[in-house]
């Protein structure tokens, strides 16, 4: 269902984009207007200041609404032989109340999406991405007894990330919230509805996602942010979330790659491996869909892949190609995410580097160009491969996390 | 429990399926068909019709399978004998105006100097450009990949027949390639019932109206066929084309091969990533080292293997395949030779069309689209009986008729729809045959709706798939598919929906069992 804020109200004509269930909750939070679209809803790229709200993550807590993140319900007989042929993942060995980050790819082994499968329980599953795609997994659905339903509109949520956020869901009243391992998830109630609760998130640190009915938003924001008040609690926006994710080594679709179904260059699409994803591709479970054309891909060397770099200087290397040498002689590479990172003092990028390049063992060189005072420069700064995640503070697995 | 072990089992004794077993038997593998039904032969069936009068009741012509191919499997040794070869066609027209087709040549009252001599220019152009296509039709379908010089030079070679026509005509080929029937019809003659019986050959069995874009293309297959048959055009097996499927599991019989009929397939086993066997209706389990599919591509990629083993976008591709028959089976049995005006009585062995114009095609056509039966079909008639007394009592006639364009019919009204539709037919038929109504003693309908039900067709069409560009040459039935090979290593397909296409061929089979041979993928 749609949240009835006076914009969801006016005649769907009237209405080129939604307001989310927290939208009336927070609206007053917002200082500088910063909208941007996400999926059909207006969201902020930031409140107030982005700069503060990375640092509410880091240091107290930082509450970001999820609810255009677009979300599929799964269930039925065959629901876990569905998934387990549609995700590169295996889903037979995840139990109940479990979260997995897997990616999922169309025939030739390219990547559709990235995202998160829930395991609601043993023939119920979520699955959670940031583009649309009912029609591929309505025709994947074809010869399986599942039930595939869109609840976007449905389910409201809000990431709430940072080191105290497990004190404040304590205060709040969700007791045992403080058992939930990275990846489980567990259901709790507040004012008689229920709240389903996730050990997740997209910062790289301790951090919970909190599921509910749309129709129970704004009395959830209300008690959050009513528990959270005098801990420094602040919404953040999408470019805070995108400081945090980069950190964290996160990769996001429409930056780091496109989705297969998008791409119209023949060589655009990436297939897992490419994306340093391996990890989430299990060749061994039996068939999923796209397996046989990565089976042949595994055949050749790696062309390309996607890692992280350190840039030897101090201004950030956005859309960076690289070269191998100091003088750019040949291209080996481009930078898709970069970000001075204000923790780790670094200067840090996501980047495809061809073979051998990924390797690590060879030098190389990013062409910056700096905009200075309305004049451009270019400038060539040396940079290293380095392993990912940047970020990997011990409280974001530690359970239960440090009171504080 | 595992009953057997085999090196090869086919799922279907389709002629396809026997063709391939005898190929595969023939080069010392070990193999086993497994058919469904009673009785071996797909749609290459005889029945008993009603007490002592039997007919094709599925495919009742045969005319497109190489002589190489009756040659190499020494079909005459095992029993085929054809009953007629080279049938005239007989355009029927109500008025008693018919007009003959004889060994390229065309006769009648109202055909003119000028048109006759333009059949014989039309003849030579489409048969130039069918022969240009026949080594494309007649081999596996070209591999379009071009990562080896072989593959490039095949592609190249497809390419350079083409030119070999010269510059005129392969113009002119690339030209009416994509037209429609019709509009070329119209550019070579004038007589519309003679441009309706050469469109009829185009249009048998398949979705098309005279106006729909292609037609040309499945003409020049069809040509193809009589090209390569080894003169015997229009043939007729003695003992219907049930006949020609016994000669078939003869000879895969006498190579070794093993056919087990009333053996449903539930479902093709898979291990691994590679077929290893499969599983009757009835529990019992075959292993073979692999299975080849002499079913439609629907049915052994959405039935017989489970999804588990497949990927989306290749099981999305497989469910759009137009596989809608449209083709109707007439079959009577009557008390004596029918008259049809405008046909001696010595001609009534010929093959008869009643195409009037190519406009009373498209209005056949037409309704068929929107899930209704025509008022006035367009027929194929043959009466096998007339050449072959075997298949009645004395003085009885068989006639079985392919009638479009119906409908796939599966609403309730079913049942009643064939019945009346049933009645249309005949009263068609008493005004080109006065009196034939009172000779019927049995009569049967097969929508494509029963076809689909009695010979495990999807959708009922007779070429599995849609003989259409989309689908033709390496598309056929879908690219990964083309060369027989599938997305699962030791799966084959070898039926029609396979290249070269449709009608009683064989090449599928044989082409499918050279794949196995090579264990190509």
């Amino acid at each position: 269902m749609i949240a009835n804020t006076a914009n969801n109200q006016r005649p769907i004509f009237e209405r080129p984009i939604l307001e989310t269930p927290f939208y009336e909750s927070y609206k007053h939070l917002i200082q500088n207007d910063q909208y941007e679209e996400w999926s059909g809803y207006t969201t902020l790229a930031s409140f107030a200041n982005d700069g503060q709200e990375y640092f509410a993550v880091r240091n107290t807590c930082g509450v970001y609404d999820l609810c255009p993140m677009i979300k599929y319900d799964i269930s039925g007989a065959d629901a876990e032989r569905y998934m387990n042929r549609l995700v590169t993942r295996n889903i037979k060995k995840m139990l109940p109340e479990r979260v997995t980050y897997t990616v999922w790819c169309n025939d030739d082994g390219h990547v559709i999406e990235d995202g998160t499968v829930f395991r609601l329980a043993p023939t119920e599953f979520r699955l959670c991405c940031a583009e649309r795609q009912i029609e591929w997994l309505l025709d994947s659905s074809i010869g399986y007894d599942v039930v595939i339903t869109e609840v976007t509109q449905d389910i409201a949520a809000l990431a709430v990330q940072g080191p105290i956020s497990c004190n404040i869901l304590k205060k709040m009243g969700f007791t045992g919230v403080e058992v939930l391992k990275p990846f489980q998830l567990g259901n709790f109630s507040l004012n008689g509805y229920d709240v389903m609760i996730s050990r997740t998130g997209f910062t790289g640190d301790l951090g919970y996602e909190l599921w509910i009915d749309a129709e129970h938003a704004d009395d959830l924001w209300q008690a959050l942010f009513k528990a959270g008040e005098l801990f420094g609690i602040r919404m953040i926006g999408s470019l805070a979330l995108d400081m945090l994710r980069i950190e964290a080594g996160l990769i996001l679709v429409n930056v780091e790659y496109m989705s297969c179904f998008q791409t119209v260059r023949p060589n655009r699409a990436r297939t897992p491996f490419e994306l340093g994803l391996d990890w989430v591709v299990d060749m061994n479970k039996g068939h999923f869909i796209g397996r046989r054309a990565l089976v042949a891909a595994q055949k050749n060397s790696l062309k390309r892949k996607l890692v992280g770099i350190d840039v030897d200087w101090n201004k950030q290397a956005d859309g960076a190609l690289l070269y191998d040498s100091k003088t750019c002689s040949r291209q080996i590479g481009e930078v898709t995410s970069a970000l001075w990172s204000p923790t780790l003092k670094r200067n840090i990028a996501l980047a495809y580097l061809d073979a051998p390049y990924y390797a690590g063992e060879k030098s190389m060189w990013a062409e910056v160009y700096l905009h200075r005072e309305c004049q451009w420069e270019r400038k060539v700064y040396e940079c290293h491969v380095t392993p990912k995640p940047f970020y990997a503070p011990e409280r974001k697995r530690l359970t239960p996390p440090e009171d504080l | 429990m595992t009953s057997q072990q085999k090196d090869i089992v086919i799922v279907g004794g389709g002629h396809n399926g026997l063709v391939c077993a005898a190929y595969l038997a023939r080069a010392g593998r070990s193999v086993l068909v497994v058919e469904a039904a009673a009785e071996i032969g797909g749609a290459a069936r005889t029945r008993e019709l009603a007490p002592g009068a039997r007919v094709s009741s599925g495919a009742h012509l045969l005319h497109a399978m190489p002589d190489d191919l009756i040659n190499d499997l020494n079909l005459t040794a095992h029993g085929l004998k054809l009953s007629s070869v080279r049938l005239n066609t007989v355009s029927l027209n109500n008025t008693g105006s018919s007009i003959v087709f004889a060994d390229n040549t065309v006769s009648g009252a109202e055909v003119t100097a000028k048109d006759k001599a333009a059949f014989a220019r039309f003849d030579k152009d489409m048969n130039r450009f069918a022969k240009a296509l026949r080594p494309v039709f007649d081999k596996l379908a070209p591999d379009v990949s071009i990562e080896t010089w072989g593959q490039r030079l095949e592609l190249l070679g497809l390419g350079w027949t083409l030119r070999k026509l010269g510059r005129y005509h392969m113009r002119e080929f690339l030209r009416v390639i994509g037209i429609n029937f019709y509009d070329l019809l119209d550019e070579y003659f004038d007589n519309a019932q003679l441009k309706a019986a050469i469109a009829m050959d185009a249009l048998l069995g398949s979705e098309w109206g005279a106006r729909s874009m292609g037609s040309v293309l499945t003409y020049l297959y069809r040509l193809a066929g009589y090209q390569r048959n080894g003169g015997m055009g229009l043939a007729l097996p003695e003992g219907g084309m049930g006949a020609l499927s016994h000669a078939l599991a003869k000879a895969a019989e006498a190579a070794g091969a093993e056919i087990r009929t009333g053996a449903r397939v539930k479902r093709i086993l898979i291990d691994d990533d590679r077929a290893t066997g499969v599983e009757l209706e009835n529990g019992e389990r075959i292993a073979a080292g692999c299975v080849v599919s002499n079913a439609d591509p629907k049915q052994t990629f959405l039935k017989l293997v489970n999804p588990d083993h497949l990927d989306t976008g290749f099981i999305r591709r497989i469910r759009n395949l137009r596989s809608k028959g449209k083709a109707a089976k007439l079959h009577l049995v009557l008390s004596g030779a029918p008259a049809f005006k405008g046909v001696e009585a010595a001609n009534l062995g010929s093959r008869m069309l009643i195409a009037p114009t190519m406009d009373e095609i498209e209005l056949a056509f037409n309704p068929c689209k929107y899930k209704r039966y025509p008022t006035a079909s367009v027929m194929e008639i043959i009466i096998a009986s007339a050449h072959d007394s075997s298949l009645v009592s004395s003085g009885q006639h068989v006639l079985s008729a392919v009638v479009q364009y119906l409908p796939y019919d599966d609403t309730p009204e079913e049942d009643a729809n064939r019945t009346a539709f049933l009645e249309t037919v005949l009263d068609q038929l008493e005004q080109y045959a006065p009196g034939i109504r009172a000779q019927v003693m049995a009569a049967e309908l097969l929508t494509p709706r029963d076809i689909e039900r009695q010979f495990g067709i999807s959708g009922g069409h007779w070429h599995h798939v849609e003989l259409a560009f989309e689908t033709f040459l390496f598309n056929r039935p879908v690219p990964a598919l083309a060369r027989h090979c599938s997305p699962i290593s030791g799966l084959y397909v070898c039926g029609a929906g396979c290249h070269p296409g449709g009608n009683v061929t064989g090449i599928a089979g044989r082409n499918a069992a050279q794949q196995v041979l090579r264990g190509g993928h």
